[in-house]
C-alpha cells in the first residue's frame, strides 16, 4: 500500500511541475491562473496523500484549508484582472 | 490484501493517471480553452478517484480497527474535501472561462477546410 501512495504523490508531483512550466510559459494571464488553480488542487491531493503515507491523517485539516482558501484565491486573483483592485461595488462607483 | 485495499489501489492508480493525463494536456493543448478541459480533467477526475481510493483506506480501518480510532472522522473529512472540489474547481473554471472570454482571448477554431488557423 505504501508503493501505491508513493506512485500517486510521484504523479501528483510531476503534475505540480507541468502546472509550474505551464505557468511560466502561459501566453495569458488566464493560463498562469489556470496553473495556479491546477497547482492548488494538487496541493490539496499532496498534503492527503502523504498525511495516509505517514500513517497521519490529521495533515486532512490543513488540506480543507487549502481547498477552501485555493476557491478564494482564484476568484480574487480573476476579479483583481478584470477591475485592477479588490474593492466592492459602491468602492468602484465612487472610484468610476 | 482485502477488497478494500484492491479498490483503493485502483482508485489511486487511475486517479494518478489522469492527474497526469490532465497535466500533459495543460502543457501541450494549443489555446487557451483546450486547456482549460485539461485543467478540468485533473480537478475532478483526478482528485476525486484519488479522494476515493484515500476513502476506502480509511473505511477499512475504520471497520478493522479499534472502535475508539479516528478513521471514521478522518473519512468525514476526506468525503467533505471531495465535495469542496466538486462544488469549487468546476465554478472556478467557469469563472475563468467566461473572463477570458469577456477579456478577448479567442478560441482557437477550425476553418472550413478543416485547416485550423494559425
Amino acid at each position: 500500500m505504501f508503493n501505491v501512495l508513493a506512485i500517486t504523490m510521484v504523479a501528483i508531483l510531476a503534475t505540480m511541475g507541468l502546472a509550474l512550466v505551464r505557468a511560466s510559459l502561459g501566453p495569458t494571464v488566464f493560463d498562469r491562473i489556470l496553473a495556479l488553480n491546477m497547482f492548488g488542487t494538487k496541493t490539496v491531493l499532496l498534503i492527503s496523500v502523504i498525511g495516509f503515507m505517514t500513517k497521519r491523517p490529521d495533515f486532512l485539516d490543513l488540506a480543507l484549508l487549502y481547498a477552501l482558501m485555493n476557491f478564494i484565491g482564484i476568484v480574487a486573483v480573476l476579479r483583481f484582472t478584470k477591475y485592477g483592485h479588490f474593492a466592492d461595488d459602491q468602492a468602484e462607483e465612487g472610484m468610476v | 490484501m482485502d477488497l478494500f485495499d484492491v479498490l483503493s489501489m485502483v482508485f489511486l492508480i487511475l486517479g494518478a493517471c489522469f492527474a497526469l493525463i490532465g497535466g500533459i494536456g495543460v502543457l501541450r493543448l494549443p489555446d487557451f480553452f483546450s486547456r482549460l478541459h485539461g485543467g478540468g480533467i485533473t480537478d475532478t477526475l483526478g482528485a476525486g478517484l484519488i479522494m476515493l481510493g484515500l476513502v476506502f483506506q480509511a473505511v477499512k480501518v475504520g471497520l478493522t480497527g479499534e472502535p475508539e480510532s479516528s478513521a471514521w472522522l478522518v473519512t468525514a473529512k476526506l468525503l467533505m474535501i471531495l465535495f469542496f472540489l466538486f462544488i469549487t474547481s468546476p465554478t472556478g473554471c467557469h469563472a475563468l472561462a467566461r473572463a477570458a472570454l469577456s477579456d478577448g482571448v479567442e478560441p482557437l477554431v477550425a476553418e472550413d477546410e478543416g485547416v485550423s488557423r494559425a
